[in-house]
């Protein structure tokens, strides 16, 4: 049996599908856009193609609200917490998110939700963050991640996005050159991250990073150094929620 | 009898402001007197035996907090912000019509504002003792009811006796234990009562000048519940979980945060901040002596996080939790409210203590973070 998990994120909408709540049959990735209802049709045009349409589906994600086709929205606090344990096993551990829009600290233990954080309104230490800090730097995001590795000794003080930018601006008008500016932008990323972790998870805790920056090495290194023990990943972590989604219709539905 | 005109602003108001702008003008025509209050501490039973109407005038709604912010910090408790903004706007009825209005220096925010409010109105502010461990704390805030009871004599020219002060705390005992017993029906499995209609109705109760009329309708509303819920009536569906709210007031919040808790699998059965049951427990010992120090003792026992340490909301928490089979508490803070944001560690350790899911969260009176808010509530309730 099929199972679907559509996850529509503020910047990418990732689609799961199950079989038997075992093996990944089908993932991708597409931008949201701006609007949701357009990208959950987009979804189902290409579940249709693929022939699993029918099969049940749970959405999740900030637009899990707008897929008619799911039977049920479930958050993405609870949905990562699933995919998570089709990742990394039932824990304990500590899973940390960093979405386009927010950033959530998870604690799993027994494959379940235990406690969580989100960031509040503010998209210091998110994607949106990176992405914008990106685009001021002429470079993609990823390309930014990798020359970081080569800075080093600029700090950006501001945790408010358009303040950060500016700095930016201002570091690039005094000749910093990429690489620092880079390690900067990411040495805030990961500073706020640390302190929000370390609101929920004590020294040391298992760690594992899901969400799309969890495709650049660096950002996993310079992770693991701050909060002092190795972030676990995997290829397929950006799609956490989308497979906890697939695998909690699989649950509601099998026989 | 004296006329009185309408300030323009008044005519685009909803029809709820409107009826209590009548009725507080009908009062004002009538020759009575009308005392603001912003907080549980301030003494009611001192302004009814002075024969005053006391009104709340916590401001509940986004709406005149761009006014507030010429005068006073952007960064700063909504609920402040909202109540000096109704003031220095003139568009709440019970603010433009109070004679007196009444404070008490609770949180800084409060005191701060009550200073600039008194170049406005009529402000007077009573001096609450914060350490009520203090030998001399009942002493001192006694005193400071007899310093309120002699201002009012003379502000508005009336004796206020040891007798109305008891009559006034039998009826005020009356009315809270009614609350009380309406509020205890959410015991029930499931309960008789969606949080929000339930907060909604005793929130409406301080706008009633009426005290004999609230107490009937009080007494009836809850006979008619058990009615209907013994003869089988269940307007909440059966394994719904039960929630727990605590924290700041939360009236400006209400949409957002309880209502999205029902929305999403929830209930809320008790609400332990003010409103709610935190107020209307304590009763004021009308048999004692000296009714005005059993009055100053009845206020003492309120578990508000600006006193230090707050033991009383350590107490109760726990118990309200047990009586009232919680599955989660939830504790509601306002956005730059020091006394609550940083007493929610301790709430959260406490709530560690006793084995019950905890979620805190911030929010102030705009709809900017409504999305967020939505997603932390459902994923606290999927996590029960
Ligand atoms: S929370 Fe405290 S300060 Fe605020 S109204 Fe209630 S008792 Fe007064
Ligand atoms: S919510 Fe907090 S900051 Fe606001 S008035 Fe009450 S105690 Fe003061």
């Amino acid at each position: 049996m099929y199972s679907i998990g559509v996850d529509i994120g503020s910047t990418c909408a990732k689609l799961a599908v199950l079989e038997d709540g075992q093996e990944l049959a089908f993932h991708t990735v597409m931008p949201t856009g701006w609007s949701s209802g357009n990208t959950a049709q987009a979804i189902l045009d290409l579940l249709e193609e693929r022939g699993f349409q029918g099969a049940p589906c749970v959405a999740t994600g900030y637009g899990r609200r707008n897929v008619p086709y799911a039977q049920k929205a479930v958050t993405e606090i609870t949905c990562h917490a699933k995919g998570g344990g089709f990742l990394f096993g039932e824990g304990p551990y500590v899973l940390i998110d960093i979405g386009g829009q927010d950033t959530k600290i998870i604690a799993v233990s027994g494959g379940a939700v235990q406690d969580f954080l989100m960031n509040d309104k503010c998209s210091a230490g998110t994607g949106r963050f990176l992405e914008i800090m990106a685009n001021t730097l002429c470079v993609d995001p990823a390309r930014l991640c990798e020359l970081a590795r080569a800075g080093s000794g600029v700090s950006i003080s501001s945790m408010c996005t358009v303040f950060a930018e500016s700095e930016v601006i201002s570091l690039i008008g005094s000749g910093a050159s990429k690489e620092d500016i880079a390690f900067g932008v990411v040495d805030s990323i990961v500073n706020k991250v640390a302190s929000q972790y370390g609101r929920l998870a004590g020294p040391g805790s298992a760690c594992c990073l899901t969400g799309g920056l969890c495709e650049s090495p660096y950002i996993l290194e310079a992770l693991s150094k701050k909060l002092g023990t190795p972030v676990r990943s995997s290829p397929l972590a950006r799609y956490a929620g989308a497979i906890g989604a697939a695998l909690i219709a699989y649950g509601e539905n099998k026989r | 009898m004296c006329a009185y005109t309408l300030p323009p602003q008044f005519e685009t108001f909803t029809q709820a402001r409107r009826e209590g702008f009548l009725k507080a003008m009908a009062i004002k025509e009538a020759g009575g007197h009308i005392a603001g209050t912003f907080c549980t501490f301030t003494p009611c039973e001192l302004i009814d035996a002075a024969g005053v109407h006391p009104v709340s005038l916590c401001g509940m709604s986004q709406e005149p907090i761009p006014a507030a912010e010429r005068d006073l910090p952007k960064n700063l408790c909504p609920l402040i912000k909202s109540s000096y903004g109704f003031a220095v706007s003139d568009t709440c009825p019970y603010t433009y019509f109070s004679d007196l209005i009444v404070g008490e220096t609770t949180c800084d925010g409060k005191k701060k504002m009550y200073e600039l409010l008194g170049q406005i109105k009529d402000v007077y502010v009573l001096q609450l003792p914060q350490g009520i461990q203090r030998e001399q704390a009942l002493e001192q805030w006694t005193g400071e009811l007899r310093r309120f009871r002699s201002v009012l004599e003379e502000k508005f020219q009336v004796t206020i006796t040891d007798e109305a002060l008891r009559e006034a705390s039998i009826l005020r005992n009356q009315i809270r234990q009614a609350q009380t017993g309406l509020m205890e029906l959410q015991k029930l499995d499931p309960p008789p009562f969606s949080g929000l209609d339930l907060y909604r109705l005793l929130d409406g109760l301080g706008f009633s000048f009426d005290l004999h009329a609230t107490l009937q309708k009080l007494a009836d509303l809850t006979a008619q519940l058990r009615r209907d819920y013994d003869a089988g009536a269940r307007p909440v569906p059966a394994g719904r979980k039960r929630i727990l709210v605590t924290g700041c007031p939360i009236g400006g919040v209400l949409e957002k945060t309880v209502k999205v808790v029902e929305e999403n699998g929830g209930v809320v059965v008790c609400f332990e901040n003010c409103s709610g049951i935190k107020p209307s427990r304590y009763l004021v010992d009308t048999q004692a002596e000296d009714i005005l120090t059993a009055i100053a003792q009845r206020y003492l026992r309120i578990g508000c996080a600006v006193m230090t340490p707050n033991t009383q909301r350590m107490e109760l928490l726990p118990q309200l939790a047990e009586e009232f089979q919680v599955d989660g508490i939830l504790d509601i803070e306002l956005q730059a409210c020091h006394p609550y944001t940083v007493e929610r560690c301790m709430i959260k350790q406490l709530a560690d203590r006793i084995g019950i899911p905890f979620l805190a969260l911030d929010a102030d009176y705009s709809q900017s973070d409504l999305g967020q808010l939505t997603t932390r509530i459902a994923a606290f309730l999927e996590m029960l």
